[in-house]
């Protein structure tokens, strides 16, 4: 396995409308590893993913992040994208009046640069929404305008699979889903598993580590990582619950 | 003839640096330009220019009586309102003697800029026939043979009156009479150029005609008139634009444009409408449609300093569909006063409004509606939507709509709308790789879109550049 990092975090204090969410994340994610982040509702790791991605109601007030040695924190949101990194939302937002296929190929297009031979992307668009269970009409949608949960999940994978970060933050994809969309969802985030290539994992449960597995699981509470393991870990918490895997710092912190 | 570009007026330029229409030409060739300022020999000159009848002469000086003797509204914007100077425009500017056929007649400058108004282009492409006004008049104008085969007339309205005099004489003035608002008796008292369409019964247009409309002089008034009549079964889709250059005065553009619909007939109207910032744009449009008759108002406004433009279908017969679809955009000094009227006089007539609105920079839009239904209309549909976006706080956007239903069993339905351009949507598309300007302008493409989609495809596709072009340095 390769041991380039492309993610560094260094005690990562983050606010949020002047409240501290995160009070020093340390996590290190190298090229090829799958890092699972598991957790509370509150415990901070939304706000993780946000502030990775840049949303500007994220304050860093302290820490250091680097991504690919470079200083993550001085790049806007675009940037950040076009750089490699890529966050499926946990709530992906509605874009009225835009049509998913004109979405698609605007974004696809700027990240890829020059020309984007329709055919082509056409044909590569049509193999991934087969291998996605993504019905043709879908293309001619306003994007997550009216979608359920399931869709909207399915549209984030689709993004993913045609931009192809080197990077990918996955905020509670499995959320939402039922099994068969479980299962669908996760082929698809293991096709981008490949040795250049990181995913940090964020869930509740278990049920999605079944299906993709990690090289490690991270607990996070009270705005820190207070566990890190291997996939054993997310079994353990599956089986215990947070309260004795983290039993020291149950119900404190927030 | 030398045909030089001047640079327009370099502080507005850099106001409005995305307004790539604001170029004007030298005039040195003009054939006729009116002094500033509107008296009776004004009107009477422009009258005998023109070799008219002497009942349209008659018609021309009662209009400017009412117009003189009628007050100026005191709703809209009244303060811009109150600062138009009558006596500081041109009334009549007649650029040619000229009207070609062919593109090679036109003057060379004249040419020049509807070439880069790409209108010859699109001509070529995708209209059936064109009418190109430049100051006054129209300055070139064609049909394609066979429409003139089937019976389709398409005139300006000046070899109209001459061609068409019983025709023009029946209907002229009979939809917006001259005492019906003080800037449809100005335009009456006026009025030169615009279009003249006659559609015989039972013919379909399938392939739109297009009239441009394009300003070049300095404190000019243009003040075209249009009369389109669609008989019993026919269809006709209209489409007009309209730029000028931009200079640090103002110009005034005062439209006056009835429609008529016989039964079973279908007009749709479409107007890009996308003035220069110093441009007053006070226009009375009005439609009838009778029995099953639909007519369709598409109406884009971009551009001018104010607008106010309240289109408007009168249903006179059982079964007549109105709609009103249209979208303003107000930037920096702007106002866009639209909105639309419904006027249900018949029994089983239908009616839609969808107005979306755009307000930037500190610009303002204000929807003004009606919906009336008369006794006797039983069993009237009517749904109005509205929906307003705002780019900034500084940004502006209010909502008038006025409902008299004075029948029983009628559906009516209303909803509006302000939203904001919200962060999370930004932030979603900017977390896709678009930058923060890709991606406003993404939304608000999205956000026209109702709109948009029923334009032809060229025409949607320019809607979008012009949009995006707006929102060019906008997002800080």
């Amino acid at each position: 396995m390769a041991t380039k990092a492309i993610l560094e975090i260094r005690n990562l204090h983050v606010a949020v409308d002047g409240k501290e969410i995160l009070k020093g994340v340390d996590l290190t994610v190298n090229a090829g590893e799958v890092h699972a982040l598991m957790g509370r509702n509150g415990s901070g790791k939304s706000t993780l993913s946000y502030t990775l991605m840049g949303h500007p109601r994220y304050e860093v007030t302290e820490g250091e992040v680097f991504y690919h040695g470079q200083n993550l924190l001085e790049l806007t949101t675009d940037e950040r994208s076009r750089a490699g990194m890529y966050l499926a939302f946990q709530y992906p937002v509605a874009i009225p009046g835009v049509s998913v296929s004109n979405f698609l190929r605007t974004t696809v297009k700027g990240r890829r640069g020059g020309d984007l031979p329709v055919k082509e992307f056409r044909k590569e668009l049509k193999q991934l929404m087969a291998n996605l269970s993504i019905k043709d009409e879908f293309l001619s949608r306003y994007v997550n305008d009216g979608f359920s949960g399931g869709e909207k999940k399915k549209l984030e994978i689709l993004q993913m699979a045609l931009l192809k970060p080197e990077l990918a933050l996955l905020d509670e994809t499995d959320s939402g889903l039922d099994i068969d969309a479980l299962r669908t969802v996760a082929e698809g985030i293991n096709t981008l598993k490949t040795a250049d290539r990181a995913i940090l994992l964020i869930t509740h449960y278990q049920r999605m580590l079944d299906y993709v597995t990690p090289n490690f699981v991270h607990v996070m509470q009270g705005g820190r990582i207070v566990k890190s393991g291997d996939s054993d870990l997310a079994r353990e918490l599956e089986a215990h619950g947070y309260d004795q895997i983290a039993p020291e710092l149950a119900g404190s912190a927030l | 003839m030398v045909a030089e570009l001047s640079s327009s007026n370099d502080f507005l330029r850099a106001a409005k640096a995305d307004y790539k229409y604001g170029f004007h030409m030298e005039e040195a060739d003009y054939t006729f330009k009116s002094a500033k300022g509107l008296t009776r020999d004004i009107v009477t000159r422009i009258s005998k220019m023109k070799n008219e009848p002497e009942w349209m002469l008659k018609t021309r000086l009662r209009a400017l009586d009412i117009f003189l003797k009628k007050p100026m509204p005191r709703w809209g914007n009244s303060k811009m309102l109150d600062d138009i100077d009558f006596e500081n425009i041109h009334y009549f500017v007649r650029a040619t003697d000229i009207q070609g056929r062919d593109w090679d007649e036109v003057p060379e400058n004249i040419k020049k800029t509807f070439d880069r108004l790409g209108i010859p282009e699109a001509e070529r492409k995708f209209l059936a026939g064109v009418t190109a006004q430049y100051e006054s008049e129209v300055v070139y104008h064609s049909i394609r043979e066979d429409l003139v085969k089937q019976g389709v007339i398409f005139l300006d309205m000046d070899t109209a009156l001459r061609e068409h005099e019983d025709v023009v004489r029946k209907y002229f003035g009979t939809i917006i009479p001259s005492a019906d608002n003080k800037f449809a008796a100005l335009n009456t008292a006026v009025w030169s150029g615009g279009s003249f369409v006659l559609v015989p019964k039972g013919v379909k247009v399938e392939i739109p005609l297009q009239a441009y409309f394009r300003i070049n002089t300095e404190n000019m008034g243009q003040f075209e008139r249009t009369l389109i009549i669609a008989e019993e079964g026919s269809y006709v889709h209209y489409i007009e634009g309209c730029t000028a250059p931009t200079y640090s005065s103002d110009s005034l553009h005062s439209a006056v444009v009835e429609l008529i619909a016989q039964p079973g007939s279908h007009i749709r109207y479409t107007t890009i409408q996308n003035w220069s910032n110093n441009v007053y744009n006070l226009v009375t449009k009005r439609a009838v449609a009778y029995e099953n008759a639909k007519v369709e108002w598409v109406d884009g406004n971009l551009g001018s300093k104010l607008t106010m433009k309240y289109p408007s279908i009168y249903l006179m017969g059982k079964g007549a569909h109105g709609e009103v679809l249209s979208i303003a955009f107000a930037g920096a000094g702007q106002h866009q006063d639209a909105g639309a009227k419904m006027v249900h006089f018949a029994p089983d007539t239908s009616s839609i409004i969808v107005s979306k609105s755009i307000s930037k920079d500190g610009g303002r839009t204000t929807y003004r509606g009606l919906i009336k239904a008369y006794p006797g209309a039983t069993n009237v549909k009517s749904s109005v939507r509205c929906d307003a976006l705002l780019m900034d706080e500084n940004s502006r956007s209010d909502t008038y709509p006025t409902m008299e239903i004075d029948e029983k069993f009628a559906t009516i339905e209303h909803e509006a709308t302000v939203s904001k351009v919200g962060e999370d949507q930004l932030f979603y598309l900017m977390s896709r790789g678009l930058t923060k300007e890709e991606a406003t302008t993404m939304i608000v493409n999205g956000f026209f879109e109702p709109f948009t989609k029923e334009l032809p495809l060229e025409y949607a596709v320019e809607l979008n550049r012009l949009i995006a072009m707006n929102m060019e340095g906008s997002v800080g």
